[in-house]
Parts: structure tokens; sequence; C-alpha cells
């Protein structure tokens, strides 16, 4: 009798877990929509005005980047599936370039606003009033929320990226791949919304 | 070929998602033009409309939850649903203040 080594695996549990963890992200996000929602509308035309100042044209750049790094990732699950393993590892370099582009757009358009010393406990942007200090407070705090997102999710698809060179995530075992997609397919779902919210309802 | 594939067993093509960014791309510079046309307090109607349009996508086809068990669907509406809720309660309380 041979004795055949099976590790057990429950891809479905591990999928709804990363399901789960995904609402909570939902909810965490969602609470600072309402947050936005009720300062928006008790401070319209600050809110209005503020929000003319950024770029739309970075924030618009910044949107297709991570619609096409979603692309890229999801992708990446077909590539391994057909077990073109190389083909999925380009695919994931590729998603974590875009999430770098990303992050460098973000550091210049931060960068700007510090240099017109707009950036939260700025005296000067104290003097500009209440509303704009809400403004940029929830401005900051989203986005730079967002963006440790960004970073985290780019950690967790390097560690991806090195388990599938290694052989750990295969063609029949590749609900990790898809877990982190989901990760970064729910980052991109929170700027689909950030986009509109901050950049072009002025 | 199979005609009738097995749901567990349902590789997307590439092609899909390379549509599905088409399409995405589409409705971000839609959204960019329409609202840079002052439609007043349209706008933000348009903008968030055009933006579930677009989660959907992404939920569905990229997050894969159109092939997935009907149990993730549901379970992500009904959070939809409680935030909703949330949102909704909390508005009435300050628009009626």
């Amino acid at each position: 009798m041979s004795t055949i080594l099976v590790k057990h695996r429950d891809d479905l549990a591990s999928k709804t877990g990363m399901w789960f963890f995904l609402f909570t992200e939902l909810l965490l996000f969602g609470g600072l929509f309402i947050v936005y929602s009720v300062y928006r509308y008790r401070n319209a035309t600050a809110f209005h005005l503020a929000a003319q100042e950024l770029s739309v044209f970075i924030g618009t750049i910044n949107t297709i980047i991570l619609l096409v790094s979603s692309t890229t990732i999801a992708m990446s699950i077909t590539a391994i599936r057909k077990q073109n393993k190389k083909f999925a590892v380009v695919l994931l370099g590729l998603t974590i370039i875009l999430g770098l582009a990303f992050l460098v757009n973000k550091y210049f358009e931060w960068g700007e606003h510090f240099k017109e010393h707009i950036y939260p406990g700025s005296s000067i942007l104290a003097l500009r009033g209440h509303g704009d200090v809400l403004f940029y407070g929830l401005y900051f705090f989203m986005t730079g929320l967002h963006a440790l997102h960004i970073i985290i999710g780019l950690i967790f698809i390097l560690v991806i990226t090195i388990s599938i060179l290694r052989n750990r995530i295969t063609s029949d075992n590749y609900v990790l791949l898809e877990n982190s997609g989901l990760y970064w397919h729910l980052v991109d779902l929170i700027w689909i919304f950030l986009f509109p919210l901050f950049y072009l309802i002025t | 070929m199979k005609t009738i594939e097995n749901e567990k067993n349902h590789i997307i093509p590439y092609k899909t998602f390379l549509f599905v960014l088409a399409g995405l791309i589409v409705l971000t510079l839609t959204s960019v033009t329409l609202t840079r046309i002052s439609l007043g307090t349209m706008t933000v109607t348009i903008a968030l409309i055009i933006a579930a349009i677009k989660s959907t996508f992404v939920l569905r086809i990229f997050m894969h939850l159109k092939f997935e068990n009907k149990m993730f669907s549901i379970a992500f509406i009904g959070v939809i649903l409680l935030l909703a809720a949330v949102i909704t309660i909390t508005l009435l309380d300050y628009l009626n203040r």
C-alpha cells in the first residue's frame, strides 16, 4: 500500500475568510464616507471650492493606473490556471509596477499640497476656515488610508509572486493568488468612489 | 470545448478582462467629462451612479462574484444594505435637525 500525502486544504473557506475581511474593510471606509457626507452637507461651499484645487488630471491618471493593475492581477489568475507560470509572474510584476506608479503620483500630488502649506495641523490651512480644514483633513486621511492599503497590497502581491516562483502556488492550488487579487480589487473599488467624491464633485 | 462549464472550473479568458478594462476606462472618462460640465445638483448623482456601475463590473468579473457560489453575492449585498441603512439614518438625523 502506498502512502498518499494529502495536505488538508479548503479553498472555499479560505476565500470566505478573505471576503469576511473585505466586509470589515468596507465598513471601515463606509464609516469615513458617512463622515465625508455629513461634513460636506454642513460645509458645502468650502468643500466645493477646496475640491477645485485638486488635480483632476493626476486623479484620472491614477484611476486608470489602478484599473489597469486590477486587470493584470485578474489576468494572472487565468495565466496560472492555464499553467502559464511565466506570464502569471510577468502580469503580477506589472501589477506591482503600476501600484508603485500610483504611489509616486500620490507623492508628487501631496508634495504640491505641502508646498502650499496644506497639510493636517497647518496654521496657514487653519486660517482658511473650518470647512477647508475638514475637507483636507478627510482628503489626507482617506487617501492616506487608501495609500496604506496599496502598500499592504503590494507586499501581499510580492509574497504571492515569490510563492509562484517557488511553485507553492500552482495551477491546482491558487487560492492565495485569488485572495491577493480580491484585496487588490477592493483597493481599486474604494478608489472608484474616492476619486469622484474628492476630485470630480466640485 | 465544453459548452457548459462547471462553475468551479470556469476560467475567464484574457479577452474578457481587456473588454471590461476598456469599459471601465470609458466610464471613468465619461464621469470626468460629465462632471466638468456643470450639471448642478445632478453632478453628485451622476458621478455616483457611474461609480456604482464601475463597481459592479469590478465585483462581478474581476472579483469573480458572477461565477462564485451565490452565498458571496448575497453576503456582499447584505453588507451594502447595512451601510446604506446606516448612511440613510445618519443623514436623516442631520437633515432634520
